[in-house]
């Protein structure tokens, strides 16, 4: 009997090395798989389990992880959390990331590779893994400012350095706190995101750079006016304004504001035309220039392009192959045209800025947990659209708008203020989205800020008068007086 | 004028206390990782863990020394080595259960059953003096041996965890008695088989170039088959169908040395299980779990959640594991009895679980030593049949868990959480044991 068990212990040593084969598939030949599979809460658990970078604002922490006794090991706390969330986002164990916790992961987990020194030092002297801090160009003053003139209404607002492209301020109405979202109880956290996802105002979406883009209306007409100083015409240059415009190929006309004409005449002067926000000049101009040049211009100032500040910015749209009664509508901001508040926030820095746009960001500083700066983000150009004398023939025409025109609500004793109001038809029969960019001081300026209140704001439906002169420019002028008594300007 | 004299050779016990001192190394400082990363080590406690370690280790060698001297040295160092794992593992899953809010002692109580293993382990050498002796009880072995295997099918005795029957509640307490069953079936077999080798070996007709067995000495092999048949569909578990079968055929070719017997029997289970697939929802899901885990329809039906979360555990800790008490075992469902085998490879990595195989390999390789060893031919059966027991047991667990075939609800020897099993392979070492006393002890030569 010895040869056949000599032989069934090599059947048994074979089974032993099928099952050695199969362990070593799982481990290490599949395990990179496995360990990146959806399903697998331990790559989830690992991550939360790690300390998690701070973010800092003004030398201020404004998000940390702070130690605490359940499986999760630590706890992300948010101080003044609604007021930040459109920057930061929200780190759920059950919803994930979203905003800058996303965008930023790896840093603030510490698994990025620019950390890569630390992880060793760590792994060598025995610490955990820590991530890094991450610093923010945002401005406390301004960010508390913008969020409290907002109110309750449902808009946005975007504040930069029209100098470096730092964003100063990002407020998006309303908004949620993440605090609710953070807690390590899955079914209380699911409970409030689903209230936060019914409710009608959307409090998730960011306004400013994402969810929804809006038509511009009249705002976009500085984006006209760019193009029409590039093509020869000078704030001086008449344009054919009449009370009611025939748009061509159709039966419809286009009005001015309460039916007004916009001069004593059927004409009047590119400046006046933007004072006045005339609707019929900025169509007839923009039928002349043809729509090429009114989209090459739009393009050099960011439309269509999607960007990452780093979050993630939709890209603003504009009409495809327009006919001349599209194009005269989409040449005072409205048919196809949309924009994002910070899109329409770069077009304004870059006037403030000699015709050069500065490409916007978020993060400042990301600096190791010793301190050590890991990224510092520098000032960069994203384009030239504007020529620097067309810049401050623009800027001047703009001071026009705040000193003589709709934007006369935006005005700060003592400072000259460029702006532009608008305010654009939905086209669902609810009220205006009221708009109003602007920068301040106009000759030297340090801020450049886009308002946008959605339909009437406060007013709301019943406001069918509301307009971007009433409703967006104080908003603007607030913001704007708080970056200048910061600087001393004021 | 002729004396008979016992000459003295070397035993290898005093290798056997060198090997005792690792594996009782292996034990304690295991438990002391775990103790220390659960931030709960006291020197005390440990000192009087290690110490107990190091009396039942002794005590165990003595008894050895004393009632079977020339026995096998490698198989108490190993047996050790693998319960001191066992027992740490498990104390680290009370751990981060505890951690999670559920108070758990299984650590405490499977400590108790290793201690009560190794005491019946003792017991057998004392009791079985001699294994020829339980040749006599063949058949009694027989009938308790089915009694056992078919008692959890009794209405009201037996009991359903986790969708197989093979529990029986007893005193309050839920008992496999499949595992003593096991044991009771290999003496069976073996005592049947030497008497009736001959009989079964037996040329019967040709056929495909191989001589088969005669139709009419198939009975035996067509009720085994019938009863693993009858487990696996109301039982509902493939793995102890699997195991019996499994035995049985093995110790049939080592009787007869007919590979015959083995493509017959294997067929015939081959056929009844792809039978049994087809026609029985139950077994047929537990088909469709093993072949598409990772599918998410099978996934999200829950009836792969558990294997799938043992794969995703075995594959964080990697090559060299997450260290004992750093990973998260406890996310596995059954992480101490079922899944140990995926804990251990999430904590100690693929080397560890290589490590833990390769003490089992020995085990079973010594076993089958034993059985060429010894000299009568129940001896050679019997222990090559606990031998085999041993191997395919862990295979078709671990094999479970690793995806080699599907998940059954065995147990894993020695390691696993649970009485049964435990007092079941320690009576297996201790027969083991017994029989490698026979083969290894020197011829008394006439002087």
């Amino acid at each position: 009997m010895n040869e056949p068990i000599r032989r069934l212990s090599v059947v048994v040593l074979v089974m032993f090395l099928v099952l050695m084969g199969a362990a070593s598939y799982i481990q290490v030949i599949n395990a990179n798989e496995l360990n990146a599979d959806g399903r697998n809460v331990r790559t989830l658990y690992r991550e939360y389990g790690t300390f998690r970078g701070p973010f800092v604002v003004d030398g201020d922490t404004i998000v940390a992880s702070k130690s605490v006794d359940d499986s999760f090991n630590y706890q992300r706390t948010y101080t003044d959390g609604a007021l930040y969330a459109a920057a930061t986002g929200y780190y759920s164990i059950v919803f994930g990331r979203s905003g800058l916790e996303q965008s930023e992961n790896s840093l603030l987990n510490g698994s990025d590779d620019a950390l890569f020194w630390n992880r060793l030092g760590d792994l060598f002297a025995g610490r955990e893994q820590e991530g890094a801090s991450v610093e923010m160009t945002l401005d406390s003053t301004l960010q508390k400012v913008a969020s409290e003139q907002l109110g309750d209404q449902r808009g946005a607002v975007v504040a930069l350095d029209p100098t470096t492209g730092e964003i100063l301020a990002m407020v998006t109405s309303p908004t949620y706190d993440p605090t609710l979202l953070a807690g390590h109880n899955s079914v209380e956290v699911n409970k409030k995101y689903q209230e936060l996802l019914n409710d009608e105002n959307r409090p998730l979406i960011n306004r400013a750079i994402a969810g929804d883009t809006y038509p511009p209306g009249s705002v976009f007409k500085l984006v006209v006016a760019a193009a029409a100083l590039e093509s020869g015409y000078t704030p001086e240059t008449s344009l054919y304004a009449p009370q009611e415009l025939k748009l061509p190929g159709t039966s419809n006309t286009m009005s001015n504001y309460q039916n007004e004409k916009c001069d004593t005449t059927d004409t009047t002067t590119l400046k006046d035309a933007l004072r006045v926000s005339c609707n019929t000049a900025f169509a007839n101009l923009g039928m002349s220039l043809g729509w090429e040049v009114i989209e090459r211009k739009a393009k050099e100032f960011g439309w269509t392009d999607q960007i990452d500040i780093p979050l993630s910015v939709a890209a603003s749209r504009l009409p495809e192959d327009p006919d001349d009664a599209q194009t005269a509508m989409a040449s005072i901001g409205q048919y196809d045209d949309r924009a994002t508040p910070l899109q329409m926030a770069m077009v304004t820095a870059a006037i403030a800025n000699h015709g050069q746009l500065m490409t916007p960001y978020l993060v400042k500083t990301v600096r190791a947990p010793d301190l050590r700066v890991v990224q510092q983000n520098e000032p960069t150009e994203y384009s030239q659209p504007m020529t620097a004398a067309d810049a401050q023939s623009l800027t001047d025409m703009m001071v026009e708008v705040v000193d003589n025109g709709s934007g006369r609500a935006a005005a700060i004793d003592g400072v000259k203020v460029a702006g532009k109001t608008g305010t654009a038809e939905t086209g669902d029969g609810s009220a205006p989205d009221n708009w109003f960019v602007g920068f301040a001081p106009a000759d030297n300026p340090t801020i450049a800020v886009a308002v946008l209140v959605e339909n009437g704001g406060a007013q709301g439906d019943a406001g069918k008068e509301a307009t971007g002169g009433i409703v967006a420019a104080p908003i603007a002028k607030a913001v704007m007086e708080a970056a200048l008594a910061k600087n001393g300007n004021s | 004028m002729a004396t008979v004299a016992e000459i003295r050779v070397p035993t290898g016990r005093r290798a056997e206390i060198a090997l005792l001192a690792i594996a009782v190394m292996i034990a304690v400082l295991a438990r002391g990782l775990v103790d220390y990363h659960a931030d709960f080590l006291e020197l005390d406690t440990l000192g009087l863990y290690a110490a107990g370690a190091i009396v039942l280790a002794g005590v165990a060698h003595m008894v050895v020394r004393r009632y079977a001297p020339s026995a096998d040295t490698v198989l108490l160092p190993a047996v050790f080595a693998l319960n001191g794992i066992g027992l740490a593992m498990i104390r680290r899953i009370d751990f981060a259960y505890a951690e999670r809010g559920r108070e758990t002692s299984f650590g405490q109580i499977q400590l108790g059953w290793a201690v009560l293993g190794l005491a019946v382990m003792i017991v057998v050498l004392l009791v079985v003096r001699d294994h020829r002796v339980l040749r006599r009880y063949t058949y009694t072995a027989g009938v308790l041996g089915l009694i056992g295997l078919l008692l959890p099918l009794v209405p009201g005795l037996g009991t359903e965890i986790n969708g197989a029957r093979i529990w029986i509640s007893l005193f309050g307490r839920s008992v496999q008695p499949g595992e003593f069953a096991k044991i009771a079936l290999v003496i069976f077999f073996a005592g049947y088989l030497v008497t009736n080798r001959d009989t079964l070996a037996l040329a019967g007709p040709k056929f495909l170039g191989m001589r088969f067995p005669r139709p009419r000495d198939m009975g035996p092999l067509v009720l085994v088959w019938l009863a693993s048949m009858l487990v696996q569909i109301y039982e509902r578990d493939l793995g102890t169908s699997l195991l019996f079968f499994g035995i049985f055929l093995s110790m049939l070719y080592v009787a007869t040395e007919r590979l015959s017997w083995v493509v017959v029997g294997l067929g015939m289970f081959v056929a009844g299980a792809a039978f049994a697939g087809t026609v029985f929802a139950h077994v047929h899901s537990r088909y469709e779990a093993w072949l598409h885990a990772l599918d998410p329809a099978v996934y999200s039906s829950g009836t792969s959640e558990q294997l799938v979360r043992g794969l995703f555990g075995m594959a964080s800790g990697g090559l060299l594991g997450t260290g004992l008490g750093e990973g998260r075992p406890d996310l596995v469902p059954y992480a101490e009895s079922d899944f140990i085998v995926a804990s251990l490879g999430e904590e100690l990595g693929l080397t560890g679980l290589m490590a833990v195989l390769t003490l089992y390999v020995i085990l079973v390789q010594r076993s089958m030593r034993t059985a060429i060893g010894v000299r009568d031919g129940f001896g050679k059966l019997l222990a090559a049949g606990l031998g085999f027991s041993l191997a395919l047991q862990v295979f078709i667990v671990v094999g479970g868990v690793t995806r080699v075939i599907p998940l059954t609800g065995l147990t894993t020897p020695f390691l696993a959480y649970g009485g049964s099993s435990m007092l079941a392979n320690w009576i297996i070492v201790g027969l083991i044991l017994r029989v490698s006393d026979q083969a290894r002890r020197p011829a008394l030569e006439v002087v």
